[in-house]
């Protein structure tokens, strides 16, 4: 549906949208304005106004007086922008991005994402973002739509995507989890291995089998662990270091083999003396252990 | 933002170009129907029906086969086309070998030199060889030592047909050598493999398919020629001239027609081998794969030169020899320089407007035939809309190499010459030519068109769309600029192998449209053997102008869009 009309069986010409793809799409032996005029110029408009548009558009993507250029002559990165600034020349009511970063190194996919996020609040185009990118994802939209093999999964914002996944397979390929397989043994309450976890807000029939879902941040290990629910005591077998932060996995015996990975910053690693080898306690936050029937 | 210009609505001729396109489609899809399917159609038809009009069954093969020296020919031609295949793979490999694998000098120019026999008419070496071993030929002891008592026959045919053909396998053999991935190489050289072992291990196996499809191409190509033995071939009979011999000579259709048919037995089992080893070829290529650089070794090199540069001596005797026979008064009575036999063939004699003619045909199917090719291969690529139409077309496309020049130009006579055929106009006319000579020569075409139009970017109509540009104006902003050398590459082809073609056309031509390749024929025939050679050194001639034309056009507009077509500068 595009402003009331349903648009799906329109052939493509007759739906009004713009179109950026991974791969660029921009006319090789057209120069830039042409290529960013390519739209108004069908369109019995006066060669003046299309020059102001054209100008005003590379001026909105950040670069200004790259009309006379070649795109073989732009990074990947400018090309892009320029493919932007083709799509919105026409002002379509809709603006769709077709991975339109996977084809850039890292760096430059993390500033294009910037870049793109702001000038998208400034145009207020609606804009719909294919992506397999989970990051790129939870950091550009405001609402975000899971797709599984063509199966609608969960529609929601970032944050209710990663803290409520509403399936497995969200909860898997949104960031990093832990999946630890239980038995339901009472309302809230699962045995792991040799071990009882509580977790709130889920009712299975005791006996039922389900895997535990918990992200490697939702742990409390800071002051005392007094009085906290869930509480495992383990072994760390490796640190694979991460940057601004490390990964822990750590071995429970209770657990019977099932690794529990764990994020700790850099500093609790000094504070905490998280090494290879090192035994360790900590609490797993019952609030934030998602169960789905296995 | 948005206020600066108002979102223009939707104008409703973008159905009308979802129209467009499937009424295009249709148009190509009639006439590939039309001008290829027709004509095969009427020659199945022909080989059951008697002369007034019964259906009479397999009765015209019986006849066919019963008669001994009809039946002989299949044999004959088999047996050629096989001697052929053997001398003429293995020696264009070793010279495709040369050029990818080793470092040896002159390599462009020695490349060059083995082309050159595409330029020429196939009768051009029949002729050629006559002058060097026939009867009076200057180096008959040179055969006749080997035991070959007359080059009249097999041994005129098979060498004939070599040097015909030894270009076109060439060509399949320098792309499946130069496939190679040279990390293979590396591999192999790491793990301390021996030259021999590594070639029988990763070089044959690397362009088996080549081989395979250089093989099918030669024998279909000998095997439907009909140019060389009709002029060398003496009494040695063979399917091809059958053919024509029958439907000319004795206007006998039905035999004719079953003769067509048994001709097209070798090229559709080339063709369905063809299609096989394509898929198997593009599944082998990654684009991880390395090319393979050779290194330097002196010996390899200097006996890959020697190699090399005897076969281009060979190839330039061949042709030399024409080139003479056309600036001598008469072989071997009187060696003095003329020009008579130029003025001949092309201001006094019987067949003076033929090499005009050629021209003409020439240029008609490179604009006509570019034209439809490109466009073609275009709605079929980059547009949407009449699915079950698309591989009926692409099969049709890659359909037109599978029919021999001799049985599609048969088809020809037998659909268009029908009294009740409304496009019965057509018949004896220049454009009969000119479109049996573009529907003849479609597959190659349509396989340049096609590379070329797959490596745009398959994008490009969809932006089109949503920017509400028509694909149209797209396809001439865009498609035609980028694939510019392409579509002259498509238009050079045409115009070569249309003013050299003989077997499309031989049924087709009228008085007034009588063309070079016939006029040879009919030349040598009647033993104008001076002028028949002139003629044939003028089409190698003409060819080789397009052809630099075409190299000199092409840099031309290569290097005006350097400028979009390289990358000048990364900043």
């Amino acid at each position: 549906m595009q402003n009331g009309r349903d648009i799906s069986a329109l052939p493509p010409a007759s739906r009004d949208y713009g179109i950026v793809f991974q791969s660029y799409a921009l006319f090789p032996n057209l120069t830039v304005a042409q290529n960013v005029a390519y739209g108004l110029v069908n369109r019995r408009i006066a060669r003046k106004e299309v020059q102001a548009r054209v100008t005003e558009l590379l001026k909105l993507v950040g670069l200004p007086g790259s009309e006379p250029k070649y795109p073989s002559q732009l990074s990947g990165g400018q090309q892009q922008r320029i493919a932007l600034a083709r799509a919105l020349a026409t002002a379509p009511g809709l603006l769709l991005l077709d991975e339109p970063l996977s084809a850039l190194d890292a760096l430059e996919r993390v500033r294009l994402r910037g870049e793109i996020r702001g000038l998208q609040k400034k145009v207020g185009v609606t804009t719909i973002m294919v992506t397999h990118d989970q990051e790129e994802a939870l950091s550009m939209a405001d609402r975000v739509v899971v797709m599984n093999k063509g199966e609608l999964e969960q529609v929601g914002t970032p944050r209710d995507i990663y803290e409520q996944p509403a399936s497995p397979f969200v909860a898997d390929f949104v960031g990093r989890i832990n999946v630890l397989d239980a038995v339901a043994t009472g309302p809230g309450e699962y045995r792991s291995g040799r071990l009882t976890l509580k977790a709130n807000g889920h009712t299975y029939q005791a006996g039922s089998r389900v895997r535990l879902y918990l992200r490697p941040e939702d742990r409390v290990v800071e002051g005392s662990l007094e009085g906290e629910a869930n509480r495992v005591r383990g072994q760390i077998a490796k640190v694979e270091f991460l940057g601004g932060h490390c990964l822990a996995e750590l071995q429970v015996p209770e657990l019977d083999g099932q690794p529990l990975a764990v994020f700790f910053s850099l500093n609790q690693v000094r504070e905490l003396d998280i090494r290879e080898g090192a035994a360790l306690e900590l609490a797993l936050r019952p609030d934030r252990i998602r169960v789905f029937a296995a | 933002m948005s206020a600066v210009l108002p979102a223009p609505v939707a104008p409703a001729r973008f159905y009308v170009a979802d129209v467009l396109v499937k009424l295009l489609l249709l148009l190509a899809g009639l006439g590939l129907a039309v001008f290829l399917l027709a004509p095969m159609a009427s020659i199945f038809e022909r080989a059951v029906l008697d002369n007034q009009g019964n259906f009479v069954g397999l009765h015209h093969f019986a006849t066919y086969f019963a008669t001994p020296a009809l039946a002989r020919s299949v044999w004959n031609s088999v047996w050629v086309s096989l001697a052929v295949s053997a001398v003429t793979v293995p020696a264009a490999f070793l010279f495709a070998y040369g050029l990818t694998r080793s470092c040896m000098p002159f390599k462009g120019t020695l490349r060059l030199i083995a082309l050159i026999p595409l330029l020429a008419p196939s009768l051009l070496p029949a002729i050629a060889f006559i002058q060097w071993f026939g009867n009076q030929g200057a180096a008959r002891w040179l055969i006749q030592s080997l035991g070959i008592g007359s080059v009249y026959g097999a041994p005129g045919i098979i060498l004939s047909e070599v040097f015909n053909c030894f270009p076109h396998a060439l060509m399949i053999l320098i792309a499946a050598l130069a496939l190679a991935d040279g990390r293979l190489y590396e591999a192999a050289d790491a793990l301390g493999t021996r030259r021999l072992r590594r070639f029988f291990t990763i070089t044959l196996p690397g362009c088996k398919y080549g081989l395979l499809s250089a093989f099918t191409v030669v024998f279909t190509y000998t095997i439907s020629d009909f140019g060389a033995p009709k002029v060398i071939g003496g009494n040695f009979n063979v399917l091809a001239v059958d053919v024509f011999k029958q439907v000319i000579g004795q206007h006998n259709f039905s035999i004719g027609a079953v003769v067509g048919l048994l001709l097209l037995v070798p090229s559709i089992a080339a063709f369905a081998i063809d299609w096989v080893v394509r898929r198997r070829l593009t599944a082998n290529l990654t684009t991880r794969s390395v090319p393979y650089a050779p290194k330097p070794r002196a010996l390899f090199d200097k006996l890959m030169l020697a190699y090399c540069a005897l076969v281009c001596l060979m190839l330039l005797a061949v042709l030399g020899m024409a080139v003479y026979t056309s600036l001598i008064q008469l072989w071997p009575y009187n060696l003095t320089f003329t020009l008579k036999h130029y003025r001949y063939a092309l201001i006094d004699g019987d067949y003076a407007p033929a090499f005009w003619n050629s021209l003409t045909l020439g240029a008609w199917t490179a604009v006509i035939g570019t034209v439809f090719v490109f466009c073609t291969a275009y709605l079929l690529e980059k547009t949407r809309g009449l699915g079950p139409l698309r591989p009926v077309l692409r099969l049709l496309a890659l359909l037109s190499m599978a029919v021999p020049g001799l049985v599609l130009g048969l088809g020809y006579i037998m659909f268009f010459n029908h009294p009740q055929n409304p496009l019965n106009f057509l018949y004896q006319t220049m454009a009969i030519l000119a479109i049996s000579t573009v529907v003849h020569y479609y597959t190659s075409g349509h396989l340049t068109a096609v590379t070329a139009l797959k490596s745009l970017d398959d994008e490009y109509e969809a932006v089109s769309a949503s920017l509400k540009v028509p694909f149209y104006k797209t396809f001439w902003r865009v498609t035609v600029p980028v694939c510019l050398p392409a579509i002259l590459e498509i238009a050079r082809y045409y115009f070569v192998v249309s003013i050299s073609t003989l077997s499309c056309v031989v049924f087709l031509y009228a008085p007034n449209t009588i063309l070079a390749a016939v006029a040879i024929m009919n030349m040598d025939e009647a033993g104008d053997i001076g002028p028949a050679a002139a003629l044939g050194t003028l089409t190698v001639l003409a060819s080789a102008i397009v052809c630099f034309l075409y190299a000199l056009i092409a840099g031309i507009l290569l290097s005006r869009s350097q400028r979009w077509r390289f990358n000048v500068e990364k900043p």
